[in-house]
């Protein structure tokens, strides 16, 4: 008899799992307009007006001055996905959370939202900048939907994650924006979702409470749909388990592959860095990168997943100062500039300095990189035997390397060398 | 689970949207109250004078007419009860028709940066600036009441009325303010249109001064809607016979089907209107 009940039990908790992929957003051929002129938009919201009354249900098309913002987007969300959208800016990201978040109507196409709404759009919106925090959690947790009780249950547990225990009676005007922030995010994370929106809030903050934020983030995202909006790639590789791209509006869908995503956002900037040395030390009279020249224009090198990389390099020294130690620092950037990887290597110059010229090659073992864009960077710098240290130069983006990647489930920029038993 | 469908078609059914506006407002009531507390507190904390901004702009202008009354600059028709009363009686009600009107428009623009950013019921900001409106009037009525009793005129059972009667001016002002907020959030000519016109509108209104007996400016008086409103709750606090019961009663019945109305277009309009607003 035991066993039978532990089957059906188990049974059930097989379709309560299954109920939980329901599909909490359903959007289909989602498409906004918007104007570019703020007379001809105003005139236009007249005209919307008084169609709205008739309920206008005549095809939108486009009139002058007008542009797809968001054209023709589908996709289904269900609990425990978290959708990333990337895109430059203006590219419609914005619009179409605040389509999914109600704000604003859709011209063409449907959405359908199940469960609670959460937005984390602006923090603290609506905050009274001469009233307290305590209260302004009171306020801003009225507006986000608690009941007075639900916020005072929760008072303790805002202020002690938002870290302002000592400022919770002073007037929020003289919060720094910093404080501010922790204060929005901390009574926003209260809310239960089943649909959380997020667009971008983090960018203020020290690193110690952003971090608690993703983490906040993390947990309350495995309960929900999730739909994030940023700039910063390893954000979105950290959280998202969907992507989509998009460009003036249109859409392109990555759906279980973040990384062909990033890889697609980060080389839709067609604008490369240029080769850039800044030296007074020195000027650069040849770069090969695998053989080939790039001294002119930093061309794009194809490379392969997990290929080596050879750097040549000589540099023309302008006068014959009696240099002691010379090191050099390859480094590779990602797309947002971060440095991901270095290589060093320290030389006595009066042995390698042939009249004034120093060439050196470096071989890079085993780049190990996801498919990207990365730029490579060399820096110069002298050590003295007197401990002093003197920078020499630096030569910027001197080639971009075009990795063809292969696909990793979840997305970090280096695949390490692992051995698994 | 609670779903909501977003399409570009608005759903028309009057009643659905009235039922769904109400529900709103009603679900709303905690927001509304700490929204219309949160404007109150901030306004008195950066402020010595506080409450007295509420009537000092009444109070002076009726200062004004006694004045001029009194002084004999101008010859006023007797109003049939102390000139100061009906004055003060006046210009009171009038800043609270005054401010029911301004009312919707004001706390719809004041929450910019909300309605842009969450979902909420938007109908709690009607709500919280009539919770305002009845804050402040409640304290212009107070000081009518002294008035009242400092001039001698006493009690009259027909005082009981003037709680009502100003909840029937301020729904009326309110009922106007809601089909003007849509196209006042677009342009901010509709808010400074509002207050030109009502500066005109006081002349022929019997603010100040009674209705004359005959001419032009006793029909545009008399057809005035504003006058009912007026007179009715001036006649009823005063304990003085009100004239103008029928056209108050036809204006009131008007008043309901279009307030309904009025919120029904405000709940059509407010994405219509967010999309047009800077973020």
């Amino acid at each position: 008899m035991g066993n039978v009940i532990e089957i059906k039990n188990s049974l059930s908790q097989i379709s309560h799992n299954e109920s939980e992929e329901e599909v909490l957003v359903n959007v289909e051929s989602l498409s906004k307009k918007f104007c570019k002129d703020l007379k001809t938009s105003l005139w236009y919201g007249v005209k919307d007006l008084v169609t709205g009354i008739s309920g206008n249900k005549n095809e939108r098309e486009l009139r002058p001055k007008e542009f797809w913002a968001v054209k023709d987007i589908s996709f289904k969300l269900r609990r425990g996905e978290c959708l990333g959208l990337i895109g430059h800016n203006g590219a419609g990201k914005s619009t179409l959370l605040k389509i999914l978040n109600g704000l604003i109507n859709p011209d063409a196409g449907k959405v359908t939202v199940n469960g609670r709404v959460g937005a984390l759009i602006e923090l603290g919106a609506g905050f009274n900048p001469i009233l307290t925090g305590r209260e302004n959690i009171y306020n801003n947790g009225a507006v986000l939907g608690f009941t007075r009780k639900e916020i005072s249950e929760k008072f303790d547990e805002i202020v002690a994650f938002a870290e302002l225990e000592e400022f919770i009676d002073m007037p929020v005007q003289h919060y720094s924006s910093g404080m501010k922030v922790r204060l929005g995010f901390a009574i926003a994370a209260q809310m239960e979702p089943d649909v959380l929106i997020i667009d971008e809030v983090l960018a203020v903050g020290d690193v110690g409470f952003k971090i608690k934020c993703y983490n906040k983030i993390s947990e309350i995202s495995t309960k929900c749909a999730m739909i994030f909006v940023s700039h910063s790639m390893p954000q979105i590789a950290r959280i998202c388990t969907d992507c989509i791209l998009m460009t003036h509006g249109v859409p392109k869908l990555f759906f279980g592959d973040v990384g062909k995503a990033i890889e697609a956002y980060d080389s839709s900037f067609s604008n490369r860095e240029q080769i850039n040395t800044i030296s007074d030390f020195f000027s650069v009279s040849e770069i090969k990168v695998n053989g080939e020249t790039v001294l002119n224009d930093n061309k794009q090198i194809q490379i392969n997943f997990g290929d080596s990389v050879n750097v040549y390099f000589e540099l023309s020294f302008f006068k014959e100062y009696n240099f002691e130690d010379i090191l050099f620092s390859l480094v590779v950037t990602d797309k947002s500039q971060r440095a991901i990887a270095i290589a060093e290597k320290q030389f006595k110059a009066k042995n390698k300095m042939n009249n004034g010229v120093f060439s050196f090659n470096a071989h890079l073992e085993e780049m190990n990189l996801t498919g990207s864009v990365y730029s490579l960077t060399l820096n110069v710098v002298e050590f003295k035997s007197n401990g002093l240290r003197n920078v020499l130069g630096r030569v910027l983006y001197f080639a971009e390397l075009l990795v063809q990647g292969k696909k990793q489930e979840s997305y970090a920029p280096i695949v390490l060398n692992s051995t698994w038993k | 689970m609670e779903t909501r469908v977003y399409q570009k078609e608005n759903n028309l059914n009057v009643w659905k949207l009235l039922k769904a506006s109400v529900s709103d407002m009603f679900s709303s009531r905690f927001l509304a109250t700490q929204l219309a507390v949160r404007d109150i507190k901030a306004q008195y904390r950066q402020s010595y004078l506080g409450i007295i901004w509420v009537f000092i702009t009444p109070l002076t202008t009726a200062f004004i007419w006694i004045f001029l009354n009194s002084s004999g600059t101008i010859r006023l028709t007797d109003t049939g009860v102390p000139y100061p009363v009906y004055a003060f009686s006046g210009t009171l009600l009038w800043a609270i028709i005054k401010e029911s009107i301004n009312t919707p428009i004001g706390s719809t623009n004041s929450a910019r940066s909300i309605i842009t950013k969450i979902n909420f019921p938007k109908e709690a900001l009607i709500v919280s600036g009539v919770f305002k409106l009845l804050f402040n009037s409640s304290v212009k009525i107070l000081l009518l009441i002294i008035f009242i009793f400092v001039y001698g005129i006493g009690f009259h059972w027909s005082l009981l009325w003037l709680p009502l009667t100003v909840l029937a001016a301020v729904v009326f002002g309110i009922t106007i303010g809601l089909f003007l907020t849509p196209i006042g959030m677009l342009y901010r000519d509709i808010e400074k249109l509002i207050n030109f016109t009502l500066g005109f509108l006081m002349y022929a209104t019997p603010v100040v001064y009674a209705i004359p007996a005959s001419g032009i400016m006793k029909t545009i008086m008399v057809w005035n809607p504003f006058t009912p409103f007026i007179l009715t709750t001036r006649d009823l606090a005063l304990g003085l016979h009100p004239e103008y019961l029928t056209y108050y009663a036809v204006l009131l019945i008007c008043c309901i089907p279009l307030l309904s109305l009025g919120l029904v277009f405000y709940r059509i309009s407010i994405p219509i209107i967010v999309e047009r607003m800077s973020a």
